[in-house]
Order: structure tokens, then C-alpha cells, then sequence
């Protein structure tokens, strides 16, 4: 299924390629390797690789910076590989044009699940997207603009509509606060982060089963919002 | 005090270590003595120098005054010198010794020539053995010479036998503070011969009068004084060396003495002779002066010779008393009795008998009144010191006008009226009209004027009342005597009056010196560490004296000032000099002291018990140095200063020290932890990997699963801990920037439920939130982190399955998150003390964990302003509260649909 997609490793750590070697080997990936910034953008133009894993900490140069270079002439997936407390670093790299990240020490299966979000966002279908999505007991029909909960309609307000469908459209995604509030309210409302956690409050409400209990409309701490895939589902 | 001991008492035995220990880092001093100039001293300081720089010892030369002879010269070449400094003075150059140079070149052993000379003006010190002492202090070993008429104590006695009176002296605390003298002896006659050969260099003064010097009657007696002298401190060295192996036998009978000082030159030598007393008997003695109440404040010449006297015997180690009372006898007995003195020295009157008739006498009263103390009555020659002009002299009368002005037009309304009553009142009755304008003008004016009063009182009563009249003729014989009487009267009147007003104003300047005083311990026993108690002294001092400027420094003199008058007062180098060298000493240093005294500014040391804590330097405003009383009142304050200094201090480094053993158990609990949580995760990692690699093939499907799930777990809680030593870290350093955003207060509770799922799984959670959107400002990320620990804690500790609850209530003011379990509760005991680090409460075996998760909880609420509390359950269980303040608005949600 992965069909030897071509993984390029971003990571100054021999053990954690090691790691990434064996088990993305496993799975049928094919890899290249990189331990500095240079060799990862000389390797990412040479090769054209599939994706990009890349670790935030590389020693000759910024993991954030090299995001941002490879964004002038690429559209390849980059999955951010960063610790935990470095929720900035995370965002800084989000904005930057990165796909995703996840926080070390991780799973083998929550390195595959992003990846493969990030392989399917970055493929260009899910721009197109279908008519209606289906996120377990929540629809979304595109055409009606109408969402459905257990049957029964749910009135959203515009915004709260336009936040959902974001969410939706990008299923399995991170999206930072920054990211919503450029896409449903506009660039001159980027820091105004409370506009998102205040309706995205009232959005769980209609949506959830339990406000407080989320299961589809995660908070990626200090970071934004995911909408858990009801499939990815662990 | 006095008794001898049987036995070493703790207390000598401490003195002792003191001794010993200050000997081992003290620097040492050592004096070339002679009887006369000539004997050789330089000579012989010179040959040990060479001896000691044979030995290893870095010794230069300071100065040294060869005096043109070879054979010194000689031994002085190829020694190191320090290159004299040149002072211009009143177009003369000026060679002294340079200090700083030779505290800067820090040899070993310096040589320093001529102990008693006089530095020029502009020298650090007015005398070179203060420079001496300087390098003593810096651990620098000192050779010096001195000769004996030098020494403050015989100085008067030598002159006494040579006629010559030496106006270069050494206080004997110089010459006690040495560690060896060594004699430089020769015969008189050989001297003689030498003097006669042309060997012995006379400064001019000294040739003037060598014809009475060099004589050998003079030079026998100076040797043997000379030989006393040395043999006195040998003795102390003996009485020394007995106290530091306890040899009590030869302990003298305690013996103590008193001398009375007065502003009479004769003091001078009661002093010396109270020194010389007392170093025979090794007591202990003190020097006291009696101010008396009520009596005119003396002349500034009396005072400043009476300063002289004080300071004098201060120097040659006597303990100055002053003390009050109404008659100098009986303050003295007073003194002595309560401090046991058995020896009071005083001085032999100089004055008439019909003095002591009228007033008293000083002497009779001590005799009198002194039961078992001896008295010796000393000669009081005052001599060539000009003594006499000061006994009892008239004060020159003020020549201010306006008194005698006022008082002259007071007689002539009171003869104004006098004439016009004249044929009412009889002549006595208008006698006492008189004397009433008399007593009138000496309360008003005081002494002079009344008397100018009385005379012109008597003239106009005889002018214009005594028959016959405007005449000055008296046709009674019997009017003289009442004109007599008049003037006796207002003579009478006048003292009484001037008595009166001196009593008041001496009271009023007491009160207002204790006044102040009281003030500034009132202020400083509020202030808590030495910048309040710094600033509190500059305004205290700033209304006392009322000078222009004002430092307090701390006891790191080359720091910044405490305080300073102005407030934006920048200290000069200068002033910063003075402090340090007051700081270092323990001193006072400055303007009308013994060291810089031409500086402008006065520097006394901050001080309680030991060390100085400080120094505080002020700037007269008028640019003189301070009197007597002005002197002990800032005495007084910055002692008063100290103590609220060092009690700032002690509690300072009682803190530091708490603090420290507080660090100390922290960082061996971090040690344990450390090794033992950290160690134990790894452990199983290890032993479960390693197994996997050999026994991959033997080991069945469930076993290879448990192994790796094993790996799985423990790597997780190696994760969750140096998450936690992290965490902890950055909350202790203050590295935790709280990056506060307006958050939904239900947001935060269920990032937390997403994020433990997992371990949460199974377990009833219920949420209770209030329906409102209730946003709060908080760090979304350390508060979510603080839930998570909670939560953890919770599934951790309480039985699997048990049902948790959160419930969030909300106020104005704050944000209320409870945490309710169903566990085992807690004792008293461990809620206490469960926010501590490294505390785990009561944990079920095989729980592990850092006891750190909930002491980041405190430390993140707490740098949000909240607090996290814990208490028990009703109905068994435990409930953890975190309480957030909503500080500030709620930002408005005013957006347009986009």
C-alpha cells in the first residue's frame, strides 16, 4: 500500500535512523537519509522524495528554516518530528508550511497514521473533496451546506459551519489557530486565537456527545485543532 | 574581674586560641631600640635584613636613612627599595615614603627607618608609624627603629632629664603591638667618643641641644629608661607566655586605676604617669574626664586640649570615661567604686586655697570620700606648655552692643520711674526696682551686661535718688554700703542667671541628642535588611548634623553605596578610599582624624560586636572637622546602625544557610531519584531487550508480547519523569514564562481527557461545566499539563475502575476545577506535605513514580496566581482543587462574518 513511496530522513540522531530505517523498511518504504539541513535539501532536489520526516533539532541549522526553504519549490509533504515543551518550535514549523508533526518519543503507528494523512492532503485530491463527508455519527453535505448529528440537523452558525468544514477537509490534520483564523476569518484576525477556542467551544456542543469529552474535535494543546479521521481511530 | 583564677577559665582558654590563631596569620613587627641617636640602630636593622634575605625572605627597603654614613650605606646597597614619593610643600621637596607603593610591591619584610617621624602634609597619615601599622595589617613583616625619648609614655620624663622636649612620639600601643625589640646598646662613653669622632648625625634641632643631651649623666639615665622599657616588654612577653600555658602563680593582684583628666596641660603628665603606673602593675586603667551639669560649656581651646588629653590616653591604651554629675569628686568616687578601682591618680591643685574655701576642692572631696581606693596626688607642672593662661581667665566679654545697649536703656527706665515715684516710695523699695532690671537683663543677656547694669544701676540710684541729688556725692556714709550691696547682688544674680541658662541649654542639646538618637533606633528596628537600614540612617543623620552630603557604604567597600545624601550623590574616589581604609581598620578615617585628615569628608566604621558592617562618611557643611559631642553622637548612631546591620546580616545568612541545607536535601532526594527511577525503568528495558535478542526463538508468542510491552511501559515512564525533572527544573530556575490566552475553561479540561484516554479507559469520568462559555487567561499548555498530572495521579493511585469526577464552578473572579476520586484518601498528614518535592503520600506497592508530578502542579498554578489545594471526601475518596484567577476582561468577540 505504500507502493515504495521514497521517505527522506531528516535527523542528526544515528539511533533514531536506525529506528525509522527498520520499521519504514518494514513497511515497504523506501528511504533516504540526511544528518544536516544541507544534505537534506541537496538529497530533496537530487531525489524528489515522496515525503519528508524532519527533526526540528539539527546542528547545522534551523529544521524551521529548512521548512521554509524547501516550501519556495516544493509542495512535499513535511512531517515534523519534535519533543514535547517545544509547542512553539511546533508552531513556528506549522506555519512554516510543515504538514504535521509528531511529539518524540512516538508509536511506529502514530508516525504511520500522520504520514499518511499528510501523504493524502499533500496528493491534492482531498482539495477537490467529495459532496458529503462522513465523520462517524456526523455528516457533512457540501452541497446543502447542511450538518447532520444521529439524524438529526444541527444549526450551525456560518462560522461555525466554515470552522467544521475546514476541520473536515483536512481530516487527521493539524491546523493551527493561526491557520483557521487566516482561513474563516481572515489574515488581519491571525492572532486573535480566543475567536477560535470560543467557537470551536460552542461547535463541540453541537457536535459532541460530551462538550468536555471530545472525540472528533481534538485541542492539540498550545498548537490548534485536529479532527480525528473516525477511521484513524486507535 | 580582677581575681586571679585558680584554674584556666574557658574564657582565658578561648583568648589563647584567639591569640594563638591571630598569631599564626598576623604580621609581625620588629623594633630597633636605642637610648639616643648614634647607638647604632639603623646599623643593626640593616644586618638583619641581610640576614633575612640570606634566608629566602623578600625584604625591600621603605626607607632608611643612612645620614651619609658609609658603612650603612653600605649594607643598605643591593637591598630591593621602594622609590621614595615626592611631596612639594610650600616650595620645598619633600621625600617620604611611598604606603601605596609598598602595599602594591606586598614583600615579605619591609624596612621602615625612624618610627616616630612626622609625614609631610598630604600623606596618607600625619605620621609614618600609622604607615607602619597600615603594612602590618596587609601581613607585611615591619623592621623599624626608634629611640627612646620618642615613646609617648617617657617622653615627659625625658625631658625632664635632658631639658629637651621632643615633639615626635609613638603611643606605647606602637611599641606593644611589637613582637621583638631588640636594644641597640652601647656604652654612653663609647657614644661619646663616636659623637666626638664626628659618627653620629644630629638633625639641627637636635644639635642645638646636644650640648644637654649628650651629656653622660643624660645618656646614663635615657640607657637605663631605655632598658626599662625593653625589659617591660619583655616582661609582658613573660606574662603572655604564662596566660598561654596557664601559669598562675605570678598573676598580679588585680589591680585597676583611674586618672583624672581635665582640659589643664597638667593632665598631660597625670596621663603619663597613669601609663606608667599601670604598666608597672599591668593593670588595666581608665582615663576620666567630668562634664560637669549646668556649667558654660568651655572655650574651644580648653576643649580641643581636653581632646588632646582623652585622646592621649586612649592611645597609650587607657579606657576614656566621660562622665556627668554636679561636682567632679564625687562622680569620680562614683565611677570607681562601680568599677572596683584601687588607684585613683589626680592632679596637685595649682590654684589659691581660697579657692578650694568658696568652691570646694576636688582633691578633698576624693581623699575624703575615697575609703579604701588609694589616691596619689601627682604634680600637675604644666611647665613650658603655656599652661597657666588658661586658669580661670576671663572669657573675653561679647562685644556685641545691643545687651549693653538694652540693658542701659533698662536702668534708665527704671530711674525714669524711680524719679517720678520718688516721693511715693521709699528709697528701699525703689533699690528693689533696680535689682529687678538687674535680674532682668542677666536672664536676658547673661553675665556681662548685668554687670554693666549693676554699675550703671548703682551710679544712677546714687545720681538721681541718694540725697543729694544729681550729684554723686552721698551725704550717708551708710549708701556706700548699699551701693556695694547692689552691685554684689546683681554680681550674685548674674552668675545664677548665666548658671540657669547654661543648664538649660546644655538640657535642651541632651534631649535633642537623645532625641535623635531614639529616633533612629525607633526606625531602624523596623527596617529589614541594610538598604532600609542604610536609608534610614542617611535621614537620621541628614537631620542631626546637617551636613551636605552623606554615603553609607556596605562592607564590600568597593561596591556601590547603600545610601546616599542627595540621593543622586556620586562618591569620588577619594571618598571611596577613605571607606575602604575605615572599613579595613575598623576606624575612623577622615577629615579632623588620624588618617587623611585634610580629606573633606569624616568617615566613621559601622559596627555592633565585631567586624564593621559598614562605614558611613559625611561632609560637614562647614568644612570643619566635627566637635566632641557631634563626634560620639554619630559614634552613637552608626552603632545603633551596626547593630540593625548585622542583625539584617545574621538573618540574611541564617536564610542563605536554610536555604542552602534546603538545597542540599533536594539535590541528595534528586540523586535517589535519579538513580533509583531512573535506574529501575532501565533496568527493565534492558533485561526485557536483551532477553528478546537471545531467547528470540525459545520464548512463546504471549511471552514475547509481555517482554515488549514491558519495553513499551517502562519507556514511557522514563518519558513521563524527565518530563517531570524538566519541568521542575525550569519552575525552579523561574525559566517558566507563563504565556497567558483567553481559553474556554472546558478546553482545557478535555485536552487533558483526550491526551488520557488511554490510561482512562474504563473508568467512569463524569464533567460537570457549566453551560456559559466561562474563558479564563491562563498558559493553555501548563494547565493542561497540570490536569494531566492530576488525572494521571488519579488513575494511578485510586483502584481500576473507581469513577472520577471533574467539576468546574465559576465566579467573577475565578475559575474553580475539582478532581474528585474514590480512592483510599489521604491521612493528614500526606495531604501536608504531598505538594513537596520528591514526596510520594502513601503509595500502593509497585506504584512508582518521582514525587515531582504534583509539586509542578503547585509551582504552574502558583505562577498563574491560583492555588491548588487537596481534601478529603465525604464518603471516602479524595478531592484535588485548582483554583484560577480571571484576571483582567474577557477580550470583546466583536468579529464580522467573514
Amino acid at each position: 500500500m505504500t507502493d515504495g513511496l521514497l521517505v527522506l530522513i531528516v535527523d542528526d540522531e544515528p539511533q533514531m535512523r536506525r529506528f525509522l530505517r527498520a520499521s519504514l523498511g518494514a513497511q515497504g518504504y523506501r528511504l533516504l537519509e540526511a544528518g544536516t539541513a544541507e544534505e537534506a535539501i541537496r538529497l530533496a532536489t537530487s531525489h524528489n522524495p515522496d515525503i519528508i520526516l524532519l527533526d526540528l533539532g539539527l546542528p547545522d541549522g534551523d529544521g524551521i528554516d529548512l521548512t521554509r526553504r524547501m516550501r519556495e519549490w516544493s509542495k512535499t509533504p513535511i512531517v515534523v518530528l519534535s519533543a514535547r515543551g517545544r509547542e512553539s518550535d511546533k508552531v513556528e514549523a506549522l506555519d512554516a508550511g510543515a504538514d504535521d508533526y509528531v511529539t518524540k518519543p512516538f508509536g511506529l503507528n502514530e508516525l504511520l497514521a500522520r504520514m499518511r494523512v499528510a501523504l493524502r492532503h499533500g496528493s491534492g485530491t482531498a482539495a477537490e473533496g467529495p459532496a458529503r463527508i462522513e465523520l462517524g455519527e456526523v455528516t457533512i453535505d457540501l452541497v446543502k451546506r447542511q450538518v447532520v448529528r444521529n439524524d438529526e440537523e444541527v444549526h450551525l452558525t456560518p462560522i461555525e459551519y466554515k470552522l467544521l468544514v475546514l476541520l473536515a477537509k483536512n481530516a487527521g490534520r493539524v491546523l493551527t489557530h493561526r491557520a483557521i483564523l487566516v482561513e474563516v476569518w481572515g489574515p488581519s484576525y491571525a492572532s486573535q486565537t480566543h475567536y477560535v477556542r470560543v467557537h470551536m467551544a460552542e461547535l463541540r456542543k453541537k457536535i459532541e456527545q460530551d462538550a468536555a469529552r471530545p472525540v472528533l474535535l481534538l485541542t492539540e494543546p498550545g498548537v490548534g485543532y485536529r479532527l480525528r479521521e473516525p477511521t484513524s481511530a486507535r | 574581674m580582677t581575681e586571679a583564677p585558680e584554674r584556666p577559665n574557658p574564657d582565658a582558654l578561648l583568648e589563647k586560641i584567639e591569640a594563638a590563631t591571630s598569631h599564626a596569620r598576623r604580621a609581625r613587627l620588629r623594633i630597633f631600640f636605642g637610648f639616643a641617636p648614634g647607638v647604632g640602630k639603623t646599623y643593626r636593622m640593616l644586618t638583619v635584613a641581610r640576614e633575612l634575605e640570606r634566608q629566602g625572605r623578600d625584604v625591600v627597603v621603605g626607607v632608611v636613612e643612612t645620614h651619609g654614613r658609609v658603612e650603612t650605606a653600605k649594607l643598605a646597597d643591593g637591598l630591593e627599595r621602594v622609590p621614595l614619593r615626592r611631596i612639594e610643600h610650600r616650595g620645598r621637596v619633600l621625600e617620604e615614603m611611598d604606603l601605596d607603593a609598598a602595599l602594591a610591591r606586598r614583600p615579605s619584610v619591609i624596612l621602615v627607618d625612624e618610627l616616630a617621624h612626622t609625614n609631610a602634609p598630604g600623606s596618607r597619615h600625619p605620621k609614618r608609624w600609622q604607615d607602619v601599622l597600615d603594612l602590618l595589617d596587609r601581613g607585611i613583616d615591619v623592621l623599624s627603629t626608634i629611640n627612646v625619648q620618642h615613646i609617648e609614655s617617657l617622653n615627659d620624663v625625658v625631658a625632664q632629664i635632658t631639658q629637651v622636649r621632643v615633639r615626635e612620639t609613638v603611643p606605647d600601643r606602637v611599641l606593644d603591638r611589637a613582637d621583638e625589640i631588640e636594644l641597640v646598646d652601647i656604652a654612653p662613653e663609647e657614644l661619646l667618643l663616636r659623637l666626638k669622632e664626628g659618627k653620629v648625625y644630629l638633625p639641627d634641632q637636635a644639635a642645638r641641644a646636644a650640648g644637654h643631651f649628650f651629656r653622660r649623666g643624660n645618656l646614663l639615665a635615657l640607657r637605663e629608661l631605655a632598658l626599662r622599657r625593653t625589659a617591660e616588654h619583655v616582661d609582658a612577653d613573660v606574662v603572655a607566655y604564662r596566660r598561654r600555658e596557664g601559669v598562675q602563680a605570678t598573676w598580679p593582684a588585680g589591680e585597676r586605676i583611674l586618672v583624672c583628666v581635665g582640659p589643664s596641660p597638667a593632665s598631660l603628665q597625670l596621663v603619663r604617669a597613669a601609663r606608667r603606673m599601670a604598666a608597672g602593675l599591668r593593670a588595666p586603667w581608665v582615663a576620666a574626664y567630668v562634664d560637669l551639669v549646668g556649667v558654660a560649656p568651655s572655650r574651644d581651646e580648653d576643649r580641643r586640649r581636653l581632646e588632646t588629653h582623652l585622646s592621649l590616653a586612649e592611645s597609650l591604651g587607657a579606657t576614656v570615661v566621660r562622665l556627668t554629675g554636679s561636682r567632679v569628686g564625687a562622680a569620680i568616687l562614683e565611677h570607681a567604686r562601680k568599677h572596683n578601682v584601687t588607684r585613683i591618680i589626680i592632679g596637685k591643685p595649682t590654684h589659691s586655697p581660697l579657692r578650694d574655701r568658696l568652691r570646694g576642692s576636688l582633691l578633698d572631696d576624693v581623699v575624703r570620700g575615697s575609703g579604701d581606693i588609694d589616691v596619689h596626688v601627682i604634680s600637675g607642672d604644666a611647665g613650658q606648655e603655656d599652661g597657666r593662661a588658661r586658669t580661670e581667665r576671663p572669657a573675653a566679654p561679647p562685644l556685641a552692643l545691643l545687651p549693653y545697649v538694652s540693658a542701659s536703656a533698662l536702668v534708665a527706665l527704671t530711674t525714669l520711674v524711680s524719679v517720678g515715684l520718688r516721693r511715693a516710695l521709699g528709697l528701699p523699695d525703689l533699690e528693689v526696682l533696680y535689682l529687678l532690671a538687674i535680674m532682668v537683663t542677666a536672664i536676658r543677656y547673661g553675665r556681662w551686661p548685668a554687670l554693666a547694669a549693676a554699675a550703671l544701676a548703682v551710679a544712677a540710684y546714687d545720681f538721681f535718688l541718694v540725697p543729694p541729688h544729681y550729684t554723686f556725692a552721698v551725704a550717708d556714709g551708710r549708701y556706700v554700703l548699699t551701693f556695694a550691696m547692689m552691685f554684689a547682688v546683681g554680681w550674685v544674680l548674674s552668675a545664677l542667671a548665666v548658671r540657669i541658662k547654661n543648664q538649660e541649654r546644655d538640657a535642651i542639646a541632651r534631649e535633642k541628642r537623645t532625641r535623635a538618637l531614639f529616633a533612629l533606633t525607633r526606625d531602624l528596628a523596623s527596617a529589614e535588611d541594610d538598604r532600609v537600614a542604610a536609608r534610614v540612617l542617611v535621614r537620621h543623620t541628614r537631620d542631626a548634623f546637617e551636613p551636605t552630603e552623606i554615603v553609607v557604604w556596605g562592607r564590600d567597600g568597593a561596591g556601590e553605596p547603600l545610601a546616599t545624601f542627595p540621593d543622586d550623590l556620586a562618591a569620588g574616589t577619594a571618598d571611596r578610599a577613605i571607606a575602604t581604609w575605615t572599613l579595613e581598620h575598623g576606624r575612623p578615617a577622615g577629615l579632623g582624624s588620624e588618617t587623611l585628615p585634610a580629606a573633606h569628608a569624616y568617615c566613621v566604621p559601622i559596627r555592633a560586636t565585631s567586624n564593621a558592617e559598614g562605614a558611613l562618611s559625611i561632609v560637614p557643611a562647614d568644612g570643619q572637622a566635627l566637635g566632641v559631642e557631634q563626634r560620639e553622637l554619630l559614634d552613637a548612631f552608626s552603632k545603633q546602625a551596626g547593630l540593625a546591620f548585622e542583625r539584617a546580616r545574621l538573618s540574611e545568612e541564617a536564610r542563605v544557610a536554610a536555604l542552602r541545607a534546603k538545597t542540599e536535601e533536594m539535590r541528595s532526594s534528586l540523586l535517589s531519584t535519579v538513580s533509583h527511577d531512573l535506574r529501575t525503568p532501565l533496568g527493565a528495558i534492558t533485561g526485557a531487550a536483551t532477553t528478546l535478542r537471545s531467547e528470540r526463538s525459545r520464548l512463546a508468542e504471549d511471552a514475547t508480547t509481555g517482554l515488549l510491552d514491558a519495553i513499551i511501559d517502562e519507556a514511557a515512564r522514563l518519558e513521563r519523569l524527565v518530563g517531570n525533572l524538566l519541568d521542575m527544573t525550569r519552575l525552579e530556575s523561574g525559566d517558566l514564562p507563563v504565556k497567558r490566552e483567553w481559553v474556554p475553561a472546558d478546553e482545557l479540561v478535555g485536552a487533558a481527557l483526550t491526551r488520557l484516554e488511554a490510561a482512562l479507559a474504563g473508568r467512569p469520568v463524569t464533567v460537570a461545566v457549566p453551560d456559559a462559555t466561562i474563558l479564563v487567561a491562563v498558559d493553555p499548555v501548563l494547565v493542561q499539563q497540570v490536569f494531566v498530572n492530576l488525572l494521571e495521579n488519579a488513575a494511578k493511585y485510586t483502584p481500576d475502575g473507581s469513577p472520577l469526577e471533574i467539576a468546574v464552578h465559576a465566579s467573577e473572579r475565578q475559575v474553580v476545577f475539582d478532581f474528585l476520586d474514590r480512592g483510599l484518601g489521604l491521612s493528614l498528614a500526606t495531604r501536608k506535605s504531598i505538594f513537596e518535592k520528591f514526596e510520594r503520600g502513601e503509595p500502593p506497592p509497585g506504584v512508582g513514580g518521582a514525587g515531582l508530578g504534583l509539586a509542578i502542579c503547585k509551582g504552574i498554578v502558583e505562577a498563574h496566581g491560583g492555588t491548588l489545594g487537596v481534601r478529603s471526601r465525604e464518603g471516602g475518596g479524595t478531592v484535588f482543587t485548582v483554583t484560577l484567577p480571571i484576571v483582567g476582561e474577557p477580550p470583546s468577540m466583536n468579529e464580522e462574518e467573514a
